[in-house]
């Protein structure tokens, strides 16, 4: 009980806040990095993924990819971008390796959306005279949307994540506030610095949850 | 250590065949305790999940908080998660299997859940009409019906809690996680490399193993493909 008191007590100090390793500082940057690395991940991910999903090729590659994002550890990816030439770059190993975590459910869950795409609608759509590219942005990515948008969170909630651990790895975010907690030996700070995580991720999270409601009323009008 | 010095080591090479030879033990006990981490946070994870996703299924209003608790606990990052439990377990190998084992609940529970409703609702009367109480219902049709959902979802934990060990170097019980931390801070190229790999293939031989114990244990599957 102490320590969750002591780290309230951390919290609500407002010299914790303010200064480059201030809170607001280091949630700026986690906020930077999610937003901007998620943009650069959709831009690679879904136009691939639609025109995959589109054609019906290379399906085995965009399911398996999620897999394999999924089998190797954030952590070890951010320190091999470290020891590289990127690793000069600043936050470069930082944003290669968010962009490489979020790219595969970005892929997967789009290609699968575009696939599921009830087949007779297509079929409708082609006899209706619909061209390929009238076909992909009329009747098939508004359709697959639902699932497109459910990897779009997916990406987020695992890019708050890797940004999270980038911080074992020197890259700046909120994690750096646990990191420092730890390097300190301050239970406090380090409890206080994943409240923050936690409350940023869960907001993240709510954040798509209530779009996704808002979404659907859209869709059928 | 007497290293000569114009060896690979000398040189911080990433692929380095005299790191593998000398520092052997250092790599197997980190692939040991990456393992000990992994499997008996899945096996107490798999203890958890197996009586929730049950309950959920039976009493259906226990699935909504059972499924959002464990849902909102998979939105935590990882370094946060640790950090969280930091206060009750203290710098332990149990504050990592704590971790992994919160983790893997959501999946677990999601995948036992799937698989227990997808029992086709006639086998169920079948096997009531033939005289199958609750319990045995549950043992001996539903669980084995529910298997394959089941097995994806153990395999999809694993694989996540072999990657996710490796942040336990942050309270300095990561398996090969500790490793790449320490390979990092002394820029130690050939370490880091062969720690990633070896983690990598760890949760590729993981995934290899739960496949095969499926084939084994799920025979009717294949007698339907053949």
């Amino acid at each position: 009980m102490n320590t969750l008191t002591d780290a309230w007590n951390w919290l609500t100090d407002s010299a914790h806040w303010a200064g480059d390793d201030g809170v607001w500082h280091r949630l700026g940057q986690h906020l930077v990095l999610t937003v901007v690395c998620l943009v650069i991940s959709c831009l690679i991910a879904l136009p691939v993924a639609l025109v995959l999903g589109h054609l019906g090729r290379g399906g085995a590659l965009a399911v398996n990819i999620s897999n394999v994002g999924r089998a190797v550890p954030t952590f070890a990816v951010l320190v091999l971008l470290l020891l590289t030439p990127i690793g000069d770059w600043g936050e470069g190993p930082t944003v290669v390796a968010l962009v490489l975590f979020a790219v595969p459910p970005l892929l997967t869950n789009a290609y699968v959306g575009m696939r599921e795409v009830d087949r007779d609608v297509v079929r409708a759509a082609r006899g209706m005279g619909m061209t390929g590219r009238q076909l992909l942005w009329r009747v098939e990515a508004p359709l697959a949307m639902p699932m497109i948008l459910g990897g779009v969170r997916l990406a987020a909630v695992q890019l708050v994540a890797t940004a999270t651990i980038a911080a074992l790895a020197g890259g700046g975010g909120l994690g750096r506030i646990i990191t420092a907690g730890f390097n300190l030996a301050s239970t406090p700070q380090v409890v206080a610095g994943a409240v923050l995580v936690a409350v940023f991720a869960l907001l993240v999270e709510a954040v798509f949850e209530a779009a996704e409601r808002l979404l659907p009323r859209r869709g059928t009008r | 250590m007497t290293a000569p010095p114009d060896d690979c080591l000398a040189r911080n090479e990433w692929i380095c065949g005299e790191y593998l030879s000398t520092r052997r033990d250092i790599l197997l006990d980190a692939v040991g305790q990456h393992l000990q981490l992994t499997v008996l946070s899945v096996l107490i994870g798999l203890a958890i999940a197996l009586p929730l996703a049950v309950v959920a299924r039976r009493w259906g209003w226990a699935a909504g908080p059972v499924l959002a608790v464990t849902t909102v606990l998979y939105t935590i990052p990882s370094l946060a998660m640790f950090s969280l439990l930091l206060p009750v377990y203290g710098l332990s190998a149990a504050l990592v299997v704590a971790g992994l084992v919160l983790y893997s609940l959501t999946l677990l529970v999601r995948n036992i859940l799937a698989g227990l409703r997808a029992v086709p609702e006639d086998t169920r009367q079948a096997a009531r009409g033939m005289g199958y109480g609750p319990v045995r219902l549950l043992l001996t049709v539903e669980l084995p019906l529910a298997l394959p959902a089941a097995m994806a979802g153990l395999r999809i934990a694993t694989v996540s809690a072999v990657s996710l060990a490796t942040v336990g170097a942050i309270v300095g019980f990561g398996g090969l996680g500790n490793l790449i931390y320490a390979g990092m801070n002394t820029y130690f190229k050939a370490q880091v490399l062969t720690a990633s790999v070896l983690c990598v293939v760890i949760a590729v031989a993981a995934d290899l193993l739960l496949l095969g114990i499926q084939w084994l244990i799920t025979p009717w599957t294949r007698a339907r493909r053949g």
